[in-house]
């Protein structure tokens, strides 16, 4: 009876183990396959290569830089020292405007060309997502 | 002006009070046999001022008294009754003192249920209360007060955010602390019992009910939440792994966990310091919700407006909290080890423990995604967000096992147990195996996973439909709740996989068309409202068998100047059709989005059924032979 008991504590042991490795390898493999890499204009003026994998762009949008026709709408993200142009087709959230922070989510086709898939929302008009927020303050 | 002093100094009495209560309670300790009414005396008047306070900010914001800051910051004349007093606690200051005031609601009806517990055990957590109540007091009076004054005062406010103006968002925050709040006084408890050494059943049993209570209003608060930014923020989903939803999501699996473990406390006093540590953790998990929320450290999308200085007082004030909770927790704390109870690999016990793991997991899975962009940010300041492919990669798999243990663990008795009718439990999963195999076959889709997962969620579904039907059944309460998990995993699965969606950018009179569908911008019509403009488009949709008009409409508000977008949903028990406009510049092209979302209704009824299992828990016992 003791041994079989000892036995199924040992079994019990290994099994937590097992999974706990198993859970912190496929946790920490997904994290870098899925994870979204924030940049500036500036930044993405500095990169070395272009990668085709998902970024967001984040920056203020460009006075009098947006235009909308039926299928897209094209606008400039700047952060005072760089811009890079952006086209999107989507659901535009009802703060984006002129002269507001945006973050935009995509793919970069060259140093000065971004195609968005998203457009980021947020709740409040005094909100600026604190990467845009940083951003400006280094100006 | 008279309603802000009153509120401010009911405030500092409370706190004062908070003092004297836990003077009589430690002086009470020893001394007498019974609890000195005085204690209950004093937590009624704390409760009364505190209340006082409360309602002292609800009359500012009705008389729209600009001389206080926080109105002045929250509201605006034109703004209709209803939301001037849910603006109260749709602000930090005003939710913070709904917090307190839930507080100490709280210890006061834990005072008056816990009547036939111990003495000692009832000081003790009324002190560990206090000590979180006084916390929260300095909190309030230090970093953010409701009742700052404002000279000169101003003529009109800042106005309340319109996003904010909806009836869903107005109960969400109350209900959603109802749950972060009554986490507390587990924590309280759980604190005092294990000083006391009484983590055993009885203590168990009595602190179920204020598992369940608390788990239940933290389920309604991310229903409600969840209802809202579907339809309110035109996100046109249900769930989007964001921060601020992630840190709701993570109190509530440690808090189900905690409730399936109870449950081997109770009947087999096992996992007593497993319960212990599950109780710091969900008070744990609640205060950073609060913390991370306020801070203005989640990298969010709707992070609200913030400040720095309050999220570092919640998180020292948390420090000391799990500092002097794991004190507790290695100082007194008597491993139940000498009265091990055997266990047999299958039983009921074991099924629990599989639970915990497949709920560690779900839980560390969510903490490392939510937690990690902020940890790189510090150590590297590289600016990272984890998107819902992360969380769906890790998840998805893992829900196949944890709904086949789900569907038979209930089954199994404690101690000892062998699987009967495997053959019926056998033919059962072939079935729905099969059954899904068909629906996915017949839809032409790619979604290999997708198809054993719809299996393994039918298989939970038929066999607790089955056992509705079954006299055998031990818990018609956890059997309607697990019913309730399938029900809203699959229709998950069915929205996620069937949900069409529309994007287009329509002018007046111009329409969209392609193979399945038309849509027409017919009308648009104008309508000036009591504190916003509302622009209504008129949308014609012509489908095979579905021919209807959708009114989105695009409000303009005065003050704060926002435009929101107010989705049309056509709910039906099938699918919701659903529309939303919005407007850049001015622009003559509005920005049309039209979904189809199949099976909508019935992800928030399963949360429902889920609720409901836990409401028949807690009133009615004599489900629970």
């Amino acid at each position: 009876m003791y041994g079989r008991k000892v036995k199924l504590r040992f079994i019990f042991v290994i099994l937590i183990l097992l999974s706990l490795i198993l859970s912190v390898f496929l946790i920490l493999n997904s994290l870098e396959e899925n994870v979204v890499y924030f940049k500036s204009p500036s930044d993405i003026q500095l990169l070395e290569e272009i990668k085709d994998k998902k970024i967001r762009v984040g920056g203020m949008v460009k006075e009098n830089s947006i235009e909308i026709s039926s299928e897209k709408i094209n606008f400039i993200v700047t952060d005072f020292k760089n811009e890079i142009n952006v086209v999107y087709s989507g659901v535009v959230p009802n703060l984006f405007s002129e002269g507001k922070g945006v973050v935009a989510e995509g793919y970069l086709k060259d140093r000065s060309f971004f195609e968005a898939t998203k457009i980021l929302a947020k709740h409040d008009e005094n909100y600026m997502p604190p990467e845009v927020k940083a951003i400006l303050k280094e100006k | 002006m008279l309603s802000s002093l009153i509120g401010y100094y009911s405030l500092i009495f409370g706190l004062s009070i908070s003092l004297l209560i836990i003077f009589f309670s430690v002086k009470n300790f020893n001394n007498l046999k019974i609890l000195d009414s005085k204690i209950l005396l004093f937590s009624l008047l704390q409760l009364v001022l505190v209340l006082v306070s409360f309602l002292s900010l609800v009359i500012s914001f009705i008389n729209s008294d600009f001389s206080n800051e926080t109105v002045f910051n929250n509201s605006h004349t034109t703004i209709p009754l209803f939301y001037k007093i849910t603006g109260t606690w749709g602000n930090h200051e005003g939710s913070l003192l709904l917090w307190l005031l839930v507080l100490t609601l709280f210890i006061f009806i834990f005072l008056i249920k816990s009547k036939n517990q111990l003495k000692k055990y009832r000081i003790l957590t009324v002190i560990f209360q206090q000590i979180i109540i006084i916390g929260f007091f300095i909190f309030l009076i230090k970093t953010s007060n409701p009742f700052s004054y404002l000279f000169p005062i101003p003529k009109e406010g800042l106005g309340l955010n319109p996003i904010l103006q909806d009836p869903a968002l107005a109960i969400h925050p109350p209900i959603l602390y109802l749950g972060y709040v009554g986490s507390s006084i587990i924590f309280s408890s759980v604190l005092s019992a294990t000083t006391l050494n009484y983590i055993n059943s009885d203590w168990a049993k009595h602190i179920k009910d204020w598992i369940l209570i608390s788990w239940i209003f933290l389920t309604l608060g991310i229903l409600l939440g969840s209802i809202w930014a579907y339809y309110e923020l035109g996100w046109g989903g249900f769930w989007f792994w964001d921060p601020v939803e992630n840190v709701s999501l993570m109190p509530w699996l440690a808090l189900t966990t905690l409730l399936h473990c109870i449950l081997v406390l109770e009947k087999r006093s096992l996992f007593g310091s497993w319960v212990i540590i599950l109780s710091i953790a969900t008070f744990t998990l609640s205060m950073c919700g609060t913390f991370l929320v306020r801070s203005g450290i989640l990298n969010s999308v709707h992070t609200f407006a913030n400040d720095p200085e309050r999220g570092l007082f919640i998180l020292s004030f948390l420090f000391v909290l799990v500092f002097i909770s794991i004190f507790i927790f290695f100082i007194f704390h008597k491993s139940d080890d000498k009265k091990l109870s055997p266990i047999f690999l299958l039983s009921k016990e074991t099924s629990i423990v599989i639970n915990n793991w497949f709920m560690m997991y779900f839980l560390s899975v969510v903490l490392i995604g939510t937690v990690y962009p902020i940890f790189l940010d510090a150590i590297s300041s590289q600016k990272i967000s984890v998107g819902p492919p992360f969380y769906h990669k890790l998840m998805i798999p893992f829900l196949i096992p944890f709904l086949i243990f789900m569907a038979i663990g209930p089954r199994l008795k404690w101690i000892k147990s062998d699987i009967k009718n495997k053959l019926s439990l056998a033919i059962l999963l072939i079935i729905s195996l099969l059954f899904s195999f068909f629906i996915v076959k017949n839809f032409d889709t790619k979604y290999l996973l997708n198809s054993i997962l719809i299996g393994s969620a039918f298989y939970l579904f038929f066999i607790t439909v089955r056992d509705f039907f079954s006299k055998k059944t031990q818990k018609l309460s956890q059997n309607i709740a697990h019913f309730g998990f399938s029900l809203l995993i699959l229709s998950i699965l069915f929205n996620s996989i069937f949900s069409n969606e529309i994007i287009t950018n329509l002018k007046v009179g111009e329409s969209y068309k392609n193979d399945d569908l038309e849509i027409v911008f017919s009308d648009l019509t104008r309508e000036n409202k009591k504190n916003y403009v509302s622009l209504t488009g008129i949308f014609f949709i012509k489908e095979k068998n579905f021919d209807n008009i959708l009114k989105p409409e695009l409000r303009i508000y005065n003050q704060p100047k926002i435009i929101t977008s107010e989705a049309d949903i056509k709910v039906t028990f099938l699918k919701d059709n659903f529309i939303t406009i919005n407007n850049v510049k001015n622009e003559d092209h509005f920005n049309v989005r039209y979904l189809i979302k199949p099976y909508m209704l019935w992800i928030w009824v399963s949360v429902l059924l889920i609720t409901i299992g836990g409401l028949m828990s807690l009133f009615n016992k004599k489900y629970e032979k």
